[in-house]
């Protein structure tokens, strides 16, 4: 853990930085190190933002100067490997594919030289880890897409993706969490809200866990925007590693 | 038991000290953009330090109080008046049912934060009144303040004790350059060593693409090494971004939670209370001290207030 680095963020935060660049074995100590800062008991930490490279520890510097933090965070780091990790969890997202939920999956299923179904059959096959989230509430930095299905973004991005849409750019897949602008090529949407600010659990995915999406019927996702709407949707998870439901 | 709005002016909202523990979710913290001016205001009329305020942009807006209440405004001097007569800063003040507070225009600074006694009577989203604009939350319906908004208070106060010592100077002094200090890091290692110079010496000018969520500047180009782009990580209140342009922009409270820019420097918590106020036009220069001088100043600002607060309240 040499290779670990404290890097000045001002005066409130420092940001504990394990690499310098997008890979699996670097999420992951940074979720060891997540973990076990929050079992250290170390005072005065007010959050923590777990990046692609490093997390980001805010902290009251009332409570606990610079130095005094550097050094306890530093002994976390020898006794990483000790730290008992839960299992991740995978969100089971449920989408509508193609049709108006997915004004572009036949122009990736184009693009990619596969049939809309093959496209399906590909994205709904991984589960992909959350890196990150960032961007928007609730907006997650997916990796893991299958590279056959990569298509790049719209020349000319839309004004208004509605919530819920779920699309491809590039490499990369992922779910507008509210409605905003974008250019990403639109294959399906989810009746799940993965933001809600009036929620217990205001946004559903979290750093470290894993999505997978699966295919619904028209039918399926007005049954779950009714219960989404009336607040009596059940999300789906399950630990990674076990039979999804 | 409230207030309503008669004009809102330019850009009027509710604001705390931010939205804490969603930054992990891509949720930006918001919450004034002058946190030291925001807790004097809330200490002169005797509320807790992150009680929610009215944060004013150059224009302040027309407020009728429909009952009476105790108010103080700080940070910049917008000119405020009641009834059309002028109001001192940085006091507490009584405020009659009826009455209308005013902006006439600003004086020094950019922003102001009125405080009421008792509070306002906005609903908690996720832990905070703040409003946060991009996301529609807090505050407001998650907007600025609209004509014919009525804003509720939580506990109004008629009277406060000491009502005389319930004043101080006003801290903000306009500058033909602000100096503003900083901490280095987190990635001034991707600059060149004249690239580094040229931010510790040149003096920077803030352009009108001035935001809550951040303040773009212009000056001499800050060199890279290489490019302004990394893998993206945290980006903190007062970070300084240097994208590959060059020029660096400052990042405020409403913020995006991460970015993949190139960040030189950190502001000082405790110089915040310069960049709440800064607008275009104004010159800004950046001095560096060291972390352990960036703490001492933030813990002697804090110890400060709660000598006001004492002081105050006895």
């Amino acid at each position: 853990m040499s290779d670990v680095r404290f890097l000045l963020t001002g005066d409130t935060s420092i940001s504990v930085e394990f690499g310098n660049e997008i890979n699996i074995e670097i999420n992951a100590k940074i979720r060891a190190f997540n973990i076990a800062l929050e079992q250290s008991g170390i005072p005065g930490i007010v959050e923590t933002v777990p990046t692609y490279r490093s997390l980001m520890v805010h902290y009251d510097p009332g409570v606990i100067l610079y130095d005094d933090l550097v050094k306890a965070m530093k002994g976390l780091l020898g006794s990483l490997d000790k730290i008992q990790i839960p299992p991740s969890s995978v969100l089971e997202v449920p989408v509508l594919y193609g049709g108006e939920a997915g004004p572009d999956l036949d122009f990736v299923a184009e693009h990619a030289g596969k049939t809309a179904e093959e496209v399906i059959k590909i994205h709904t096959s991984t589960e992909y880890l959350i890196y990150m989230l960032g961007f928007t509430p609730g907006f997650t930095y997916l990796g893991g897409m299958d590279e056959s299905i990569a298509t790049p973004r719209l020349k000319q991005p839309r004004v208004k993706i509605p919530a819920g849409s779920v699309g491809i750019a590039g490499s990369q897949t992922g779910v507008y969490p509210i409605d905003s602008p974008g250019g990403w090529q639109l294959i399906g949407q989810t009746p799940v809200r993965m933001y809600d600010p009036n929620r217990a659990e205001p946004i559903l995915p979290k750093a470290g866990e894993y999505i997978k999406f699966y295919p619904i019927t028209k039918a399926e996702f007005d049954e779950i925007a009714a219960q989404e709407a009336a607040g009596t949707y059940t999300y789906k998870r399950h630990p990674r590693g076990e039979a999804t439901t | 038991m409230s207030v309503t709005v008669l004009n809102p002016g330019l850009l009027t909202t509710v604001q705390d000290m931010g939205r804490v523990g969603y930054q992990q979710f891509g949720v930006s913290v918001s919450g004034v953009m002058d946190p030291r001016a925001a807790s004097i205001a809330n200490i002169l009329v005797g509320n807790e330090e992150g009680e929610a305020v009215l944060e004013c942009t150059m224009m302040g807006p027309q407020l009728r109080f429909d009952v009476p209440n105790c108010i103080a405004i700080t940070g910049g001097d917008l000119g405020p008046t009641l009834d059309g007569a002028p109001i001192p800063n940085y006091a507490a003040v009584s405020v009659q049912a009826g009455q209308v507070l005013r902006f006439t225009a600003p004086k020094t600074g950019c922003r102001c934060f009125i405080a009421f006694a008792g509070g306002l009577d906005i609903p908690v989203v996720m832990g905070s009144r703040s409003t946060y604009l991009k996301a529609k939350i807090g505050g407001l319906e998650g907007r600025k303040l609209q004509k014919d908004d009525v804003i509720g208070f939580r506990d109004p106060k008629t009277q406060l004790k000491n009502m005389n010592d319930r004043n101080l100077y006003p801290e903000f002094v306009p500058r033909a350059v602000y100096t503003v200090r900083v901490v280095m890091g987190p990635q001034d290692d991707a600059f060149t060593q004249k690239g580094i110079q040229t931010f510790l010496k040149e003096t920077y000018t803030v352009t009108p693409e001035f935001d809550r969520m951040g303040c773009r500047l212009e000056g001499a180009v800050i060199e890279h090494i290489q490019s302004g782009d990394i893998i993206s990580d945290g980006i903190a209140f007062g970070a300084i971004q240097v994208p590959s342009s060059g020029q660096p922009i400052i990042m405020l409270a409403d913020r995006q939670t991460t970015g993949g820019y190139t960040k030189i420097a950190n502001v000082i918590t405790a110089d915040f209370r310069i960049l709440g106020q800064l607008k275009g036009g104004d010159k800004v220069r950046f001095e560096k001290v060291s972390i352990a001088h960036a703490q001492d100043a933030l813990l002697t600002q804090r110890a400060a207030l709660r000598l006001l607060r004492k002081s105050v309240d006895r």
